[in-house]
This record gives structure tokens, sequence and C-alpha cells, in this order.
């Protein structure tokens, strides 16, 4: 996938100014965006980059299978229940759950629509909100949640509690807000408690209700300034989620649909199993994160967008009524057209969090979650493939097990990592629709952020890759001494040099 | 909560935060101290943090750092916080140990770059590993922080609960010595 302002021209190359955008801030994770500027300040070249590895699928594997779910929630602590799910059910098949218990399904369920809903209020009200309640280049030191708990302390205190409360659930589900150890390949460990359950109930409706706030926000955004929502970092693009087999709406099991830029389903009831059938990865020089397409169309047409703006726009309906009454007046909003522009994500989001509450409240009602059978097992498979709709969108885990339980394989696509072109692409629209020919100030650059805070890229997830050679390694004590140096050379020699200095002293 | 004693007057105190090679789980976790939040800001006033966009760090009382040392890039950071933090954290397993990045430490970075990018299934022919400039350079090992700068506190967890965050931070704001005692001093 090569798109335009992707790589300067060859020949003006040398000559351009660089501007970074290092870190990108009020986002998950470590990025950094670079601009290239000739001297009229057109830009040339924009370019999202994920700058950190840690290697997840390596050292995944050679580990104890039971491990997984618990070691892969440290991909992410936004969403680490996504990871401990989508491990959990590619491993369901190794131990031949297939299927797990309904009380399983059920607390897995909850547990994640908790985490969704959590994350999606984390994102709009924590690290979005202010661009979107202030402007894009308000003040710098009151554009954050501060600043929102100062101006609309009503606002913030809805988003912290509404976020409580989602963390509440993961607690309750998981026994831990952060990396919890409630699901297993299998099944769950335990059963919701009924002291628990009343603790949530007696929240549940009101949460609903703020949801619906939420909502109300996000659409009161769009009213007010109908031509920026709809045209800031937009761009046409396919768009890929699970659905139900009935084509609802489903964050937590179902097929693989996707549709291109006009709505037209291009790929739909795809098992889970087959993924390899129809994603294939690219990757660049210049970042740590990979490109996934649809094989079928191949890299150049073949990208898509995941997530909440994908997912409202592909499914056929929303299995709960206010949410889907939502999505109803979403849709009339494009007028019979996909609605593509960034910020349109934040009401698809909002539109979520309603529907999660709807489920949740649902589920917490549900006897199923007190008691029944949490494990299942059956005949022992070599492996599977996991997927989940994450708050960011699909999430594909896989894994092969030998006969001594250790993982022989690990393969990862995380929800971000779909979404890295089209991120590139809403940079890329936003430098050339509000940057271009200008002189550059903190407040233009914010909206780049802006573009890519709409995706809600979780960069953590997206770093589990590695890095560059050749290596150089120096190990410097708290005094600035150069304790040990090691420098590999692309063969793979090493060499202890202590002589050179290096890029790292103080 | 025991409202803490200023002992600086009434000026905020100024708290910087950063993700090195973490999960940004210790953050979360910062957050999860829920409504206490709206109290905290009216005593600190952040600096540069994943939830500010102050990119460059301004002189503060208190750094909080999350994750260990995976890149040249995380080593320069946690050298600037040093030298702009009175007081620094080291927050959760991976601050203090390296944590779980750190289990690829037994492992050859060359070998497993070829695996992630040259030789998986799913990737498209010739695809090659990353090499701009304007990527760090990797460390060979995933290094705790306090290799490489003095550490002032250990918050222990992965994550420490944000009880456990709560106390460290109002022992600290008041001029008392951090004291989490049992129940909140766990490793998990």
């Amino acid at each position: 996938m090569t798109s335009p302002l992707e790589t300067a021209p060859a020949d003006i190359a040398q000559g351009l100014r660089r501007v970074a955008i290092d870190p990108v801030s009020r986002v998950e994770g470590h990025g950094k965006v670079t601009l290239l500027l000739d001297a009229d300040n057109r830009v040339q070249q924009v370019r999202l980059h994920i700058v950190e590895f840690r290697g997840f699928e390596s050292f995944i594997e050679g580990r104890p299978f039971w491990e997984v779910p618990v070691m892969v929630q440290r991909l992410c602590g936004i969403c680490p229940v996504s990871h401990h799910l989508a491990a959990s059910k590619a491993l369901d098949r190794v131990v031949g759950a297939m299927p797990v218990t309904p009380t399983a399904t059920k607390i897995r369920r909850l547990m994640h629509y908790g985490q969704v809903m959590q994350s999606h209020a984390l994102h709009f009200f924590h690290l979005s909100s202010p661009d979107l309640l202030f402007g894009f280049d308000s003040e710098v030191n009151h554009r954050n949640i501060v600043g929102v708990a100062q101006a609309h302390p009503d606002i913030a205190k809805k988003g912290i509690l509404l976020r409580k409360f989602g963390q509440e659930v993961i607690r309750v589900t998981a026994g831990k807000r952060v990396h919890g150890t409630g699901s297993v390949p299998g099944g769950v460990n335990k059963h919701v408690s009924m002291a628990d359950r009343a603790m949530l109930l007696a929240d549940a409706q009101q949460m609903v209700e703020w949801a619906q706030d939420a909502v109300n926000i996000a659409k009161q955004l769009h009213a007010q300034n109908p031509a920026l929502y709809q045209r800031f970092g937009s761009f046409r693009s396919n768009m890929l989620s699970l659905v139900r087999a009935d084509g609802a709406l489903d964050l937590y099991d179902g097929v693989l649909r996707a549709r291109d830029a006009s709505g037209r389903i291009i790929l739909d009831g795809a098992s889970d199993q087959r993924y390899l059938d129809l994603i294939e990865e690219e990757v660049k020089p210049w970042t740590y994160m990979k490109f996934p397409y649809l094989k079928a169309l191949g890299p150049e047409l073949g990208w898509y967008k995941v997530g909440p703006l994908a997912r409202i726009q592909n499914c056929d309906f929303i299995p709960s009524p206010l949410a889907e009454r939502e999505r109803r007046e979403f849709m009339d909003w494009g007028q019979g057209d996909v609605i593509h522009g960034a910020l349109a994500y934040h009401w698809a989001r909002m539109i979520e969090v309603l529907h999660c509450m709807e489920v949740i409240r649902d589920l917490l009602d549900d006897p199923e979650i007190l008691t029944g059978d949490l494990m299942a097992s059956g005949p022992r498979q070599r492996g599977g493939v996991g997927i989940i709709e994450a708050p960011r969108g699909t999430l594909i885990h896989h894994y092969e097990v030998g006969d001594d339980d250790l993982v022989s394989m690990c393969n990862l696509i995380v929800s971000t990592t779909h979404n890295n072109q089209a991120m590139n692409e809403a940079v890329r629209s936003v430098a050339r629709e509000h940057l271009d020919g200008k002189a550059l100030t903190e407040g233009l650059l914010n909206h780049i952020e802006v573009a890519i805070r709409a995706y809600d890229p979780c960069l953590s997830c997206a770093t589990h890759a590695l890095g560059q050679m050749p290596l150089d390694v120096a190990l410097v004590g708290p005094t600035g001494e150069l304790l040990d140096r090691i420098i590999k050379s692309h063969s793979g020699d090493m060499v202890h040099d202590l002589s050179r200095p290096t890029g790292l002293a103080a | 909560m025991i409202p803490p004693v200023m002992p600086h007057g009434p000026r905020k105190l100024k708290l910087a935060t950063v993700s090195l090679a973490g999960c940004f789980g210790c953050h979360m976790s910062f957050l999860d101290i829920d409504e206490r939040l709206l109290q905290l800001i009216e005593l600190v006033e952040f600096d540069r943090s994943p939830l500010t966009d102050i990119k460059e760090i301004g002189h503060c009382d208190i750094g909080l750092i999350e994750g260990g040392l995976c890149n040249a890039e995380n080593v320069v950071v946690l050298r600037e916080f040093r030298a702009h933090c009175k007081t620094l954290v080291a927050v959760g397993a991976c601050a203090i140990n390296g944590g779980l990045p750190a289990q690829r430490n037994h492992l050859n970075l060359g070998t497993i770059l070829n695996n992630v990018y040259g030789s998986r299934t799913g990737l498209r022919a010739g695809s090659a590993i990353p090499n701009d400039p304007e990527l760090p350079l990797p460390l060979n090992q995933v290094h705790p922080i306090h290799e490489v700068v003095h550490v002032d506190y250990f918050l222990p967890g992965c994550p420490p609960s944000a009880d456990a965050i709560w106390k460290f931070l109002t022992d600290l704001m008041a001029g008392r010595t951090p004291q989490l005692g049992h129940g909140l001093m766990h490793y998990d």
C-alpha cells in the first residue's frame, strides 16, 4: 500500500525540513508523527511511527499454554481483558472445550462488555474530550482532563464514574481491575457472587442513563459543527468486524464480515479460524507496526478500518433497544452513504457504551452467572484461533501447542494494527487540509493528534514486534560511567567495546 | 482522606508521569483512584504525562515512571525525568525489575527480528526488518530503571492497586515517609 504523502519524492527529499510530534500524547503507548516540509511549508511526507518493540509473539513461544491468558494481558493495560479473552477463546479449542459452558460464556461476556465500556469512557472523557470541548487549538495547559474537570465538572465526574463502573464489572468477574485472572482455557474460574451482583445492579440503570447522556454529548458536538465532523480526517476505505451469525453487532464472538467504502458486503460469514486465508500483513521500514489487508484485494485496495465506526456500520442491527435507536439516528446522519469522517468514531464509540451498559444490566439479571458449570473439556487439539472485538477493533490471537503443553507458535494481530493504514491516511488527510502551506503552530500540529486520537490507538498493543539491526547496547551506571557496551553487527558478531562514546551518555 | 499538609504553602506540587517499556496498566491503575482524581487535581498540577499535551518535562516535584528500558529513547527520557524530578518513583513490576517484557532477555534479538518480520505466517512476500532512522535502537535486554538512574521509591505490583498508589501519593505529599503496609504491598 502506498499513498500520496507517505514518502517524499526522492528528488526533493534532501532539502526538506523535519517537524516531529513526539510523543503523540493523550493516546495509549508510544508513537510519533514526522512531517517533511518544503521551503513553502508544503507538506511532502507524513508518517505515524510506532517506535517501540517488545517481542511478545517470540517469548510466548515456549511457555506453558495455561500461562498465556494471564501473560498476554501485559500487552496493554487499557484493554487487558480483550487479550485475556481472545487467548482464552483460542486455547478453549486446545483443551477441547467446544463450546464452553453457558455460565462461562456469560461471565466472560460480562467481563468483556465491562471492559469495552470502561475503555471507551476513558478514551472519550479522559483523553479526547478536551479537544472536542475546548477546540483543537485551545490553550495547551488547559487541554486535558484537569481542564475538563474545571470547566465541565459534571461531564468529568460522569466520565470518571462510568469508567469506574466498567472497571468494577471487570474486578467482580476477573478478580482485579487490571490484569485479572478470571478466564482460563476451557472456561472461567469463579461465579459472580450475590453480593457483587447486588452492588453492580444498584448502579446499573443509572449508568445506562449516563451512557445515553454520553451519546447525546457526541450528537451535540456533531450538530454544532457538522461540516467539521463530516470532513475532518475523512477518507474512503473498507471496514472489517465480527458480526453475530444473524448480522447483529457482537463484541465477544461471531463471524468475519467486511464491506467496501460504499457499504457493499465483500466478505461475510467467514469463520475466525480461517483468518490466515483472508488477511495478510505488510511491513514498512519506518514503523514497527505492520499493515494488514484483505488478501483477495491485495495491499493497495484491501486495507480497512476496524473499531466502533466500522462495527456500527458493518452490522445489520444492535441487539439492544436504546443503542439500536441511536444506531439508526447515526445511519440517518450519513444520508444513505457510509460515514467515513474520523470524528464520527466518537459518536459510534458512545453508542457502543450505551449498548454495553444495556447488555451488562441484562446479564446481571441472568441467574446463570451465579451458578452452573464453570469449565468444559474434550479431545485435545493442536491449536486454535480466538477473535474478539476489542474496544479498538478486531483482535486476533492464534496459538499452536505441542504435546508437552508448551506454545510452539503464537501469532497476534491487534486492533490498532488493523487501523495502521487508516490512521496514516487520517493524518495525511488532515495535513493536506489544515497544515499545507501554513506556518505550523502547536494548535495546528494538535489537529494531527486529534485525528490519531479519534482511532483511540493502543500503541502498546501494537508493539509486540521487534526492532532494528545492528545493535548497540550500552549499560551506563547511575553516575554516567559506562559499565559495558556491546555492539552487534549485521553478521551477528558481538563485540564488547568500552572505548567509543555512546549516544546515551547524559 | 487526611488532607495533606502542604510543605510549600499553597503552591500545587508538580507531577510528571511516563510509560517507558510498560503496558499503560500502571497509568490505568492510577486513574482507578476514580473520584479521588478530582481531589488530587486540587493538590497537584500535571506536567509531562500521557494525560497532557506537554511534551517536554519541566521542573517537577514527583515523577512516576512506568515500564522498564527496552530502547535507547527510553534511556534518554528516563534521564530527563531524573534530571527534572525531585522525587523519582519506579511504579510497577516493569520499572522495578523489567517485568514481563524482560522475558525476551534470554532470546537473541536478531533471531526474533527475523522471526517476526521475515518468516512468519501471513506476511507479504519480501517483508524485511524495519530500519528507518526514526526508529530508536532497541536494547539487547530489557533493564530495570535503577540500573541507569537513582530511584527514590519503588512501588511494586503488576500494577500496584489504585489504593496503594493513592496511599503512597498522599503520604508523600503530606511529607510523611510512604508506608503501604499489609494489603497494599503486593507483587501481582
